[in-house]
């Protein structure tokens, strides 16, 4: 039986496949370097080896689609071209780049995360009312985190002793968030303690008249440390090999289960903090808010180039994702006549292309 | 029988592993039962056994996967008892499965490292990493970059990478399970210099393949198991072997029956047997090489060969299950190409796996949707076939092939392994197939409903139907076909008419790819093939 198995398989793997990666550091093989004698045809082979690499290619494309919207929204709209308006996709989205980055642990393991959205909503909720009945921000925030990260931890748990698929464990977890909203208040409880105002009114002057928000210094910060974490730990190094094969991972001596367990810990604690830093935006809490944010998150990642069934992507990906969702919506808003639901059209479109993107390099190599 | 050669034979040292009286069950079976297993440092070892055999069982008792009921296992003399893979793995014994267990989403190096990587500022030492994974690949003779992707490697060298990870535990026992069931001769002939390098290191190593050849060339020893026992441990070149092969299917040249060739006498009727299928030059790289195969109308051939001799991959592709990637396929002088089942069933070719709980019968439904289930594929989804169709067919076929319960609504998982096979054979037959294709239509089923098989399978080919029968069993191959074609490491070797034919000869052809000098006038098969109704 094994063997019938391994046939298929064989012929795969003796396919030559172009060398892939940065030049230098990708597997060179004898036969492509040396014998593509022109300095132009080695980097053409590269350019090649760099797109149908399932580990860079989508991030490479994500990256130069990127520089093309942005420019063709400079050549576009006067006052388009500039650092401020660069700064801004940080400064609306840095709740969404927290959201992503915890994401992308998640779907790196080749799970998926859809109490996200659900879970901002709530802590703003929390947040909300327990700044109405005069709690310090220095109690509620950490009471936050702490919720999440534990509603995070009963999912994962979930996932992984119950064996539940993480579709549906996580959309309980997001029925749960949303009904406990309501549970809390049915209506938009805003928020007017000092400190909250303060951090979002306050903006930090990067000079030459530029400036950011607190929050996304915050985000920024995650983004550091989630890059470290993953590809400088063997946490992180773990949470790829689950999703390369779960089963190898195991057989490795590698920390499987925990670690499992641990991404879900991780998204519930940036969905408290992007429910944080989403207050911080708009000084209230509501019932309603971040619909389908989840969904936002998902598209940042995939569109970052991280494969849906894990293994692949980065963390900076999703950022470049989170910034393409959100230059889509600044050309949008630039463009004065367009209903912002053309955002979601586009990034409808946008995300069926790197769904085709993936399959074709995923099948290509494997 | 079990006598150990190698007692008389100087031994050097002393074991590093030694295995004694282990008894493995699982529920219904005994899988092992008392078997002994000794590895010495610095040689090669192979464990030999066909199917059930007990092999895979007595390597996971030795890595730690199973637990032993009896027994004991002593690892460079101290008693050892493993709970888990981990902690064989810690005492010295690596195991590199025959599917590549590494992560093709990460790098060479931390494929080589992880788990056990080196640490710096409470991350992982990059640097120390690569250099430690280049000095292992390099002590392997390999020229890998450790900073590239797994997946962008031959299966080959992911292999050797695997072997690279396997030795960096300081490895005591290395256990290779079939490591060159994919790889090419040039690839073999890579392997079998690094597993040279660690012989001469003192590491043991355990290489288990169905190849003989491969066996004969890098073994130094070998430990032939039969249905869970021991049936000995030899020292290859002491072993002949003709002699290895019968140790492992259990049939001793001399004490043979003589078996009745009711086969021979069904005689195809010649002027009817225009060939109906003929494969030329058809193989599939990896798989099986390019061989040539006519059946005729009417004609049983039986495949010959050990397990992973090719015979069930060149049955697929004649099924279209697999695709071919040489040469060619004639159905009734028209030349096709088979890209799937479905094409191979529209040209009336059936094919029963022989993996009969996969890739057979669904279990959880009923006998009578089991048996329409090609039929109706066939016609199409949109044209039903009527209930009382339906019944009609199940009925007849319940009947014909007699199988029980007699009861078309009974939930097919629930008969025994003879009625699941009868259902599945009633399901080709119900599509009236021109050419039945059986893989090991018999293997696990009781004497009763073998017996009916193979009757069966007189009474088609007596109609007309052209059947491919495959067997581990050597009478039952020769009882049932007119032709016999021999496949040893996934070469045709023969293809003879089945006149004087006996087990003796095919186990000889089996073993050594040529015919004993003292058989019958059987000459030796070279690439051309019989000619249809040739020689008769």
């Amino acid at each position: 039986m094994t063997e019938l198995l391994d046939a298929p398989r064989r012929t795969d793997g003796r396919t030559p496949r172009p060398p892939h990666g940065p030049a230098g550091t990708g597997g060179r093989r004898p036969g492509w370097s040396g014998s593509s004698g022109s300095a132009l045809a080695r980097f053409g082979s590269a350019a090649l080896g760099l797109l149908t690499s399932p580990k860079y290619g989508p991030v490479t494309v994500t990256a130069v689609l990127f520089v093309a919207v942005f420019v063709v929204g400079g050549i576009r709209y006067r006052g388009f071209f500039s650092g401020q308006v660069f700064l801004n996709l940080f400064v609306d989205n840095a709740y969404l780049i927290v959201l992503a980055v915890g994401m992308t642990f998640v779907i790196l393991t080749g799970g998926i995360d859809l109490s996200v959205g659900a879970v901002v909503a709530l802590s703003g909720m929390i947040a909300a009312s327990l700044l109405q009945t005069g709690w310090s921000p220095a109690v509620v925030i950490p009471l936050i985190l702490v919720l999440t990260s534990v509603l995070g931890l009963l999912v994962g748990l979930m996932i992984h002793v119950f064996k539940v698929q993480p579709f549906i464990a996580t959309l309980a977890a997001m029925f749960l968030a949303r009904g406990l909203c309501y549970v809390i208040s049915q209506s938009s409880i805003s928020i007017v303690e000092p400190t909250f105002v303060q951090l979002a009114v306050s903006r930090i002057p990067l000079g030459g008249g530029l400036s950011v928000t607190p929050s996304v210094i915050i985000a920024l910060a995650v983004v550091a440390l989630a890059v470290w974490v993953l590809h400088a730990t063997r946490f992180g190094r773990t949470v790829y090999a689950i999703g390369g094969g779960e089963q190898s991972g195991l057989l490795m001596g590698l920390p499987v289960a925990r670690t499992k367990v641990l991404v879900y810990v991780i998204s519930g604690f940036c969905s408290g903090l992007a429910g944080v830093l989403f207050t911080f935006y708009t000084l209230s809490g509501y019932p309603l808010t971040a619909v389908g944010t989840e969904l936002d998150a998902i598209a940042a990642v995939v569109i970052g180039g991280t494969l849906l069934t894990g293994g692949y992507g980065f963390v900076l990906g999703s950022v470049l994702g989170v910034l393409v969702l959100g230059v889509i919506q600044t050309i949008i808003t630039f463009e004065g006549t367009l209903s912002s639901w053309w955002t979601k059209i586009f990034i409808g479109a946008l995300l069926l292309v790197f769904i085709i993107l993936q399959k074709v390099l995923t099948s290509r190599r494997r | 029988m079990s006598n150990v050669t190698s007692e008389n034979t100087a031994v050097p040292r002393s074991p590093v592993v030694e295995m004694r009286g282990i008894s493995i069950g699982f529920p219904g079976v005994k899988a092992l039962d008392g078997v002994d297993f000794r590895m010495f440092p610095g040689e090669v070892h192979s464990l030999m056994g066909e199917n059930g055999a007990g092999k895979s069982t007595l390597i996971k008792a030795l890595t730690g996967v199973y637990g032993i009921d009896a027994g004991t296992i002593t690892l460079s003399g101290a008693q050892v008892s493993f709970s888990g893979p981990a902690q064989a793995q810690a005492a010295g014994i690596s195991t590199v499965y025959q599917e590549v267990n590494l992560l093709p989403n990460l790098s060479v190096a931390e494929n080589i490292m992880l788990g056990r990587e080196p640490r710096r500022f409470g991350g992982i030492g990059w640097r120390a990493m690569r250099r430690r994974s280049a000095e292992l690949l390099a002590g392997l003779g390999l020229d890998v970059d450790p900073g590239s992707l797994l997946g962008d490697h031959s299966l080959a060298v992911q292999q050797l990478i695997a072997i690279a990870r396997a030795i960096d535990v300081n490895a005591k026992v290395l256990i290779l399970d079939e490591p060159t069931s994919s790889l090419d001769a040039d690839e073999v002939a890579e392997l079998f210099r690094v597993i040279r390098s660690l012989r001469d290191q003192d590491v043991a190593i355990l290489f288990v393949s169905h190849f003989l050849d491969q066996v004969y060339e890098i073994c130094d020893r070998l430990t032939v198991l039969r249905n869970g026992t021991l049936v000995g441990e030899y020292l290859v070149e002491e072993l002949l072997r003709i002699d290895l092969v019968q140790k492992m299917i259990g049939k001793e040249l001399t004490t043979l029956d003589d078996l009745e060739q009711r086969a021979h006498a069904v005689v195809v009727d010649e002027s009817d047997a225009a060939t109906f299928v003929s494969a030329s030059k058809l193989g599939r790289r990896g798989a099986i090489n390019p061989a040539d195969l006519p059946i005729a109308a009417g004609e049983v051939v039986g495949l010959a060969g050990l397990l992973g001799s090719g015979r069930t991959e060149f049955a697929r592709l004649l099924g279209g299950i697999d695709r071919a990637d040489t040469g060619e396929l004639t159905i009734r002088g028209e030349t096709v190409r088979l890209r799937t089942p479905r094409q191979a069933i529209a040209r009336r070719i059936a094919f029963s796996s022989e993996n009969r709980r996969d890739e057979g019968i669904v279990g959880d439904l009923t006998v009578r949707d089991n048996i329409v289930l090609a039929l109706q594929a066939d016609r199409g989804w949109f044209r039903p076939i009527p209930k009382k169709k339906q019944d009609e067919l199940a009925q007849s076929y319940i009947q014909a092939l007699n199988i029980r319960p007699g009861n078309p609504d009974a939930l097919v998982r629930n008969l025994s392994g003879g009625n699941q096979q009868k259902v599945l054979l009633a399901r080709w037959l119900a599509i009236a197939p021109r050419l039945l294709i059986l893989d090991e239509p018999t293997r696990g089923i009781d004497i009763g409903a073998k017996a009916e098989i193979q009757k069966l399978v007189f009474n088609l080919a007596e109609n007309g139907m052209s059947v491919l029968f495959i067997s581990a069993e050597l009478e039952e191959v020769l009882r049932l076909s007119h032709r016999v074609v021999v496949l040893r490491d996934r070469h045709v070797v023969a293809d003879l008419e089945n006149d004087g034919l006996t087990v003796d000869s095919l186990l000889t052809l089996i073993a050594d790819g040529r015919v004993a000098s003292d058989d019958e006038a059987l000459a030796e098969i070279e690439p051309t093939p019989t000619t249809q109704g040739g020689t008769r």
